[in-house]
C-alpha cells in the first residue's frame, strides 16, 4: 500500500534542521559575548513573545477560542515564579504597605521549579475559569476572559499579603539567559509540533472548523477545547515566568489588556493556526515594537520641535495592523507551517525565474 | 417484510415527541428498524424528518419517549438523555444535509477525527511518543486505516488534498468515509443524494448497498429522490407534520392515498 508522506526526502530534511539549529546555536553564542544589554534583552522577549504568542495560538488558533485572557495567566506565572525564587530575606525587606502572609517567606523553591509550577499554576486558573465559560462562544468568551485577566490583576493588586500589592517584587533574580529563553522555546516548540501533527491536533482543528460535525464524530468538544485552554494558560505562565525574570521587577500594571494586544499581534501577523506563524510574527512584532521607539522622541525638523508623544508607536503600530488585516488577512504564513521540501521548491523556482528573465 | 416491535431491532424510536415551546416538531414516532436492513424516512420539506435525525444523534432530547439502540443482539442501551459524543460511542454515525467537513483538513485528516472515537493513546502520550511506542504505533494504524477507507470508497487520490477542494460526489462520499472511521453499526444519511446528477444518483443506489454489505451496518436514510428512495430502502416511514402517517415496503407507500396526498394534495388522490 502505498502512503501518502509528506516528507519527501527525510534525511536531507533532517540534516538542514541540524544545521540551522547548529548554525542558530553559534549565533547565541556569538550574541552572548558581542552584543549589548539592550540588544540582548531584546533577543530574549523575541524568544518569551514566541512562547507567549505559541500559547495564545494553540487557544486562538488552533481551537478557535478568541481569548483576550492572556495577560491574566501571564501575571499569574509571572507572580507564583518571582516568589518562589527570592529569598525570604527579599521578601521580608519588601512588604512595607502590609505585613507579608506569616508562609509566603518560607517558600523557596529553584528557578526551573518554579517556572513549572508557573505554569502548573496559571493552567489550574485557566481550567477553573474555562469550565464556566467555555460555554459561551465568539465574541463573548472573549469579553468573558477579558474580564476574568481583569479580575486576576485586580485581585493581585489587593491582595497586599502575598503579592506586596500595586507595588510589585522588585530584584528577582535574572536567571533569563539566552539559553533559558531559547531552550524553553524549543521545548515548546517540540510540544506543539507534536501534538499538531497527532490526530489530537486533527481533532482540535475540527472543533475549531465544526463544532457540530465534530461533535457528531464522538469528540467530546467541551473537554477537547478546555483541555487546548488549560495548556495554552500552561504556556502563558511559563512565558510569564521568563518575563518576570528577564526584566527582574514585576508590578501588576505589566499586566494590563495591552499586554494581551501585542501577543494578539503576534499571533494575526504571523497566521492564525500556524506555529511557524507565531515565531515569525514574534520576531517582527518585538523588533519593529523596539525600533518603532524613535517615534516617541521629540523629534527637530529644522526649526520646528515635534515634543515626544508617549504611546505614538502604539499607533503605528494598529496601522499596520489595519493594513494587514485589509491586505492579508490570514497573516504572513496562513495555516501553513514552514517546511524544507516547501522551502526547496520555492528557491527551485525563484532560481528557475531567474535563469528564465 | 414487516419489522415486528418485539423482533432484532438494531434501533427503535419509542412515543418520540419534541416540542419547541407551541411548535410540535415530532410527535408519538414509534419505529423499529430491523437488524441489517436499509431504510427509509421521507416526507414533506418541513415534516421533521432531519429533527427526528437530530433527536437520535442526541442534538435534542426528546420531550417525550425514547430512543433505544441495540449494537448486539443481546445488548440495548437508552440514547435518550446521551449527549452527541456518547451517541456516536455507541455505535451510531451519520452525515448531515448540507455537508458538514472539516474544510482546512486534508481529507485524510477528516477521516482520521472519526477514529479518534476509538483511540487509546492520549495527547500526551502522543506528544512524548518516544516513550510510549504502543501510542505512537497506534497513531501509525490509525493513519493507515484512514487511508485504506478512503482506499475502498475511492477517495484515495484526494488523500492529501483539503477537503473543501473535493468534488461535491466526494465531498458526500468523504462525509460517510468520515462516518465510517468512527466503526459504527447504524448509519443515518440525510440525504445522501441532494444535487447529484441522475447518473451519480444510480449509482448511490449501489454505492449504498455495498456499505451495508461490507462495514455489516444498518442504515436509516431521509431522502427526497424517490428513484433512490424507492430503488434501496426494504421499509419506508412517512413523516407529515411530525406525524407518522404510513409505513411500509416501497410499493405500498406508493400506492399510499395518504402519503399521495401529503405529497401533492387532496386533489391528487382524487384523482388518482
Amino acid at each position: 500500500m502505498s502512503q501518502p508522506s509528506e516528507n519527501k526526502n527525510p534525511a536531507r530534511n533532517k540534516a538542514m534542521t541540524l544545521i540551522a539549529l547548529a548554525l542558530f546555536v553559534s549565533f547565541l553564542w556569538w550574541a552572548q559575548s558581542h552584543l549589548d544589554g539592550y540588544k540582548i534583552r531584546i533577543i530574549n522577549l523575541i524568544a518569551i513573545n514566541a512562547i507567549l504568542g505559541l500559547s495564545l495560538n494553540l487557544i486562538y488558533g488552533m481551537a478557535g477560542m478568541f481569548s483576550l485572557g492572556h495577560a491574566g495567566f501571564m501575571a499569574i506565572g509571572a507572580y507564583v515564579s518571582a516568589l518562589l525564587i527570592l529569598t525570604p530575606e527579599q521578601k521580608v525587606a519588601m512588604w512595607i504597605l502590609d505585613p507579608i502572609a506569616p508562609w509566603l517567606p518560607g517558600i523557596h523553591a529553584p528557578f526551573i521549579v518554579s517556572l513549572i509550577a508557573a505554569g502548573l499554576f496559571a493552567a489550574l486558573f485557566g481550567c477553573l475559569i474555562a469550565m464556566p465559560v467555555l460555554r459561551l462562544g465568539g465574541d463573548y468568551l472573549g469579553i468573558a476572559t477579558l474580564g476574568f485577566s481583569e479580575i486576576i490583576r485586580i485581585l493581585i493588586t489587593n491582595l497586599t499579603p502575598i503579592t506586596n500589592g500595586p507595588l510589585g517584587l522588585k530584584g528577582i533574580p535574572s536567571h533569563t539567559s539566552l539559553w533559558m529563553s531559547y531552550g524553553c522555546l524549543l521545548v515548546v516548540l517540540i510540544c506543539m509540533t507534536r501534538l499538531m501533527r497527532s490526530n489530537f491536533g486533527n481533532v482540535l482543528r475540527a472543533v475549531r472548523d465544526d463544532e457540530i460535525a465534530a461533535k457528531t464524530m464522538g469528540v467530546n468538544t467541551f473537554s477537547t477545547r478546555v483541555l487546548a485552554f488549560t495548556m495554552g494558560c500552561f504556556g502563558a505562565g511559563v512565558g510569564g515566568a521568563l518575563m518576570g525574570n528577564l526584566i527582574t521587577t514585576i508590578d501588576p500594571k505589566m499586566f494590563m489588556i495591552t499586554q494581551t494586544y501585542s501577543l494578539l499581534m503576534i499571533v494575526v501577523v504571523g497566521g492564525l493556526g500556524s506555529i511557524t506563524g507565531s515565531v515569525v510574527g514574534s520576531v517582527l512584532v518585538t523588533t519593529m515594537l523596539e525600533w518603532l521607539r524613535f517615534v516617541e522622541n521629540p523629534v527637530t525638523v529644522g526649526s520646528i520641535q515635534i515634543p515626544g508623544v508617549p504611546g505614538m508607536r502604539m499607533v503605528i503600530f494598529s496601522v499596520l495592523l489595519i493594513v494587514i488585516i485589509i491586505f492579508r488577512r490570514d497573516g504572513i504564513m496562513g495555516m501553513n507551517e514552514f517546511s524544507w521540501d516547501r522551502f526547496f521548491s520555492f528557491c527551485g523556482r525563484a532560481l528557475k525565474e531567474r535563469g528564465a528573465s | 417484510m414487516t419489522p415486528t416491535k418485539s423482533g432484532d431491532a438494531i434501533l427503535s424510536l419509542n412515543g418520540v415527541t419534541l416540542r419547541f415551546s407551541g411548535l410540535v416538531a415530532v410527535s408519538g414516532v414509534t419505529m423499529s428498524i430491523p437488524r441489517g436492513s436499509i431504510v427509509g424516512l421521507i416526507g414533506p420539506n418541513g415534516a421533521g424528518k432531519t429533527t427526528a435525525f437530530n433527536v437520535i444523534t442526541g442534538f435534542y432530547k426528546p420531550t417525550s419517549g425514547y430512543v433505544e439502540f441495540s449494537r448486539a443482539p443481546s445488548e440495548s442501551v437508552r440514547l435518550t438523555g446521551l449527549p452527541p459524543h456518547k451517541v456516536c460511542k455507541a455505535g451510531i454515525a451519520r452525515t448531515f444535509q448540507n455537508i458538514r467537513l472539516f474544510n482546512n483538513g486534508t481529507a485524510m485528516q477528516n477521516v482520521m477525527v472519526g477514529a479518534h472515537l476509538r483511540q487509546r493513546g492520549t495527547w500526551w502520550m502522543n506528544m512524548f511518543s518516544y516513550a510510549f511506542p504502543a501510542a505512537a504505533r497506534e497513531e501509525r494504524e490509525i493513519a493507515s486505516g484512514a487511508y485504506s477507507l478512503l482506499e475502498r470508497l475511492g477517495l484515495e487520490k484526494y488523500a492529501d488534498s483539503p477537503a473543501s477542494s473535493l468534488p461535491y460526489g466526494a465531498q458526500r462520499r468523504l462525509e460517510i468515509a468520515r462516518a465510517l472511521a468512527t466503526k459504527p453499526s447504524f448509519l443515518l444519511l440525510d440525504e445522501p443524494a441532494a444535487g447529484m446528477n441522475p447518473q451519480e444518483s444510480a449509482e448511490l443506489l449501489d454505492f449504498i448497498r455495498r456499505l451495508r454489505d461490507e462495514f455489516s451496518l444498518s442504515i436509516l436514510l431521509i431522502e427526497h429522490d424517490m428513484k433512490v428512495v424507492m430503488g434501496v430502502c426494504e421499509h419506508i416511514w412517512v413523516l407529515d407534520q411530525g406525524e407518522l402517517i404510513a409505513d411500509g415496503a416501497p410499493n405500498e407507500i406508493k400506492a399510499n392515498p395518504r402519503v399521495i396526498e401529503a405529497y401533492l394534495g387532496k386533489e391528487a388522490v382524487a384523482h388518482a
